[in-house]
């Protein structure tokens, strides 16, 4: 069988893509989607977790399926907020939302 | 008692908060039947308190683990309660002509309360999470909720990518903290970690776990490496949301803070409890250092607000439950929040006061205030004073708690630099005091305040100097709500 470790190593991989990506995009989907991988990378883990070191208890797959159903909830309300600044400014580019500044 | 009794007061906000979505949608186009929905809110919130009331001294679990009745979660609901009901009085005519969907912000406001509860009960590291997302998703759109002004799409935006970030963050720590022990149940990971029979070479993993899991409870609270958001979102947000945001969920991220780091991980106390106070000395400081260049009122109550954050760790990170001092740390942390609800709240009635009257949220329009509403620049005196921690007020006595509490605990430089910086703060608020006392102003016309904000207002004053100079009910409450499942 696959190691525990492989599993743990692509969340981890996962995990910091999308980081990454959070962290370089400055399209407001695009950070989204960095959301999304580093939401995966959770799923994956625990996952793997539940498998390899509880698999008699549901812990891990019921988390994972929160975290799906939340992230959904979380992806709506991103994308409404995303299309009411589209809405008033014209641009989903972070950088260019700057009225509020010090 | 049953688990409906015992779950009694989270269905009333569940009904509530339902009750007044659906009544908004019913009174589609009957604007004068709108007006009740406030009422409706306000009603379902003082039975909620009623509710909670009986289950005072009730400590039991529910829901497979998942929820505890106790104290401190009963604390909370108290917290939770107040600040939403004196947000519903200051939020009475702000929206006129800003907004059509006056209603569901009721509704809203009144779920988001419903988090704040849950959030305070919970156990489990599942029931931890979907608390706080339900908390996060709902402030995310109350910050956005006028939804055709820029700023508030633009704090809402800035919060929700902060937000979604540090939540996947938590996420992960959380994973690992499965992995590592097995088990989501905080007890179960105490009780892990006591038996020491964890295998050695996981354990390593624990403490970047702990370090993500404090990512995502030190946004929740705006601590500073995670606090960059609050500022924008405080000042773009409707000023009502401000208030909310500023107590209710900083309420909600200090009762997880508290409840998953003691009950779970009190084995790594000495990890913690350090990082934590190195956390609260850069969180006060940079918070009051920046508050004092502030030229408009929101914003520098947002930073004030980080800086609150900061005085209210001191008190965490120098817990000593089982010491036999009169300051265990929990119970400054406590009575703090509580100081901190009725004066911040009360300073932002007043702010709304203000803004509603002139439209404006700069402080040099705050000069002369004491001849346009003598009533108004009194109170917002009094509240300011709280915030700054003079004695006689709720503020000072949350401060003596929790600088006693470093003292106790012998961490004397926390407790010093908690010290200068209120001392720092007093510049800023007292400068809003120099404007409204000494500074004429070019406007002579009298501020009107609408009579849901003076009751707010009063209540906010009342309750503030009532703590500060009749201290003892509330150090015996805060004494008891001390009391955690599983830890005592």
């Amino acid at each position: 069988m696959v190691p525990l470790s492989w599993f743990l190593v692509l969340g981890a991989a996962l995990f910091c893509i999308g980081v990454y990506g959070v962290l370089s995009r400055r399209n407001a989907i695009g950070i989204l989607m960095g959301v999304e991988l580093i939401l995966n990378a959770v799923n994956i883990n625990l996952i793997a977790f539940w498998r390899y070191r509880t698999p008699d208890h549901l812990t891990g797959l019921v988390f994972a399926v929160f975290v799906m159903a939340i992230a959904a909830a979380e992806a709506a309300v991103g994308l409404a907020l995303i299309i009411a600044i589209y809405r008033t400014r014209n641009t989903v580019i972070v950088e260019d939302v700057d009225l509020l500044k010090m | 008692m049953n688990l409906i009794g015992l779950l009694s007061p989270e269905l009333i906000l569940l009904a509530t908060g339902l009750l007044v979505l659906i009544l908004d949608m019913a009174f589609h186009g009957k604007e004068g039947r709108r007006e009740w929905l406030p009422f409706v809110a306000i009603a379902g919130l003082i039975v909620f308190l009623i509710a909670a009331s009986f289950l005072w001294g009730t400590h039991t679990s529910l829901l497979s683990d998942m929820m505890a009745v106790d104290s401190f979660a009963l604390f909370f609901k108290v917290v939770a309660g107040l600040s939403t009901l004196l947000v519903i009085l200051a939020s009475w005519d702000y929206f006129q002509g800003k907004t059509p969907y006056e209603g569901e912000f009721y509704g809203l406001l009144v779920l988001a309360a419903l988090a704040i509860t849950l959030a305070a009960a919970s156990t489990d590291l599942i029931m931890v999470y979907l608390s706080m997302e339900f908390l996060s998703i709902g402030s995310y759109i109350l910050v956005g909720y006028l939804r055709e002004d820029p700023k508030s799409n633009e704090g809402a935006i800035k919060y929700f990518l902060y937000g979604a970030v540090a939540s996947g963050i938590m996420l992960y720590g959380m994973s690992l903290v499965y992995g590592v022990t097995g088990t989501t149940n905080l007890a179960q990971i105490a009780q892990v970690f006591a038996a020491g029979k964890l295998t050695g070479d996981m354990l390593w993993l624990m403490l970047p776990a702990l370090i993500m899991l404090l990512a995502g409870f030190g946004f929740k609270i705006a601590l500073v490496p995670f606090h960059q958001w609050s500022p924008d979102a405080y000042e773009g947000a409707p000023t009502p949301v401000t208030a909310f945001l500023s107590v209710g969920p900083k309420a909600a991220g200090f009762a997880i803070l508290m409840r998953v780091f003691l009950a779970a991980f009190p084995a790594f106390q000495l990890d913690w409890a350090a990082v934590l106070a190195a956390i609260s000395m850069i969180t006060m400081t940079l918070g009051n250092v920046v508050a004092l260049k502030q030229t408009n009122i929101k914003r520098m109550l947002a930073y004030s607000s980080i800086a609150h954050a900061g005085y209210i760790l001191i008190g965490f990170a120098s817990v000593a439950l089982d010491s036999p001092s009169l300051f265990n740390g929990v119970n400054g942390v406590l009575l703090y929040l509580l100081g901190y609800l009725f004066s911040n709240v009360g300073v932002f009635v007043a702010v709304i006061a203000f803004e509603n009257a002139t439209g404006s949220n700069q402080i040099p329009d705050y000069a002369g205030l004491i001849k346009r509403s003598p009533w108004l620049a009194g109170t917002l005196f009094v509240l300011l004073l709280s915030l700054t921690g003079i004695p006689a007020t709720a503020g000072f006595l949350g401060k003596f708690f929790v600088f006693a509490a470093a003292i106790n605990v012998q961490f004397y430089v926390l407790a010093l630099v908690g010290i200068v910086n209120a001392a720092i703060a007093a510049f800023y608020y007292l400068n809003v005091a120099r404007y409204m006392f000494f500074v004429p102003s070019q406007e002579e016309s009298h501020v009107a305040i609408a009579p849901a904000l003076a009751v707010a207002l009063g209540i906010a004053t009342f309750a503030t100097l009532l703590i500060g100079l009749y201290p003892q009910p509330f150090i015996e409450f805060a004494n008891q709500s001390v009391r955690l499942l599983g830890v005592f």
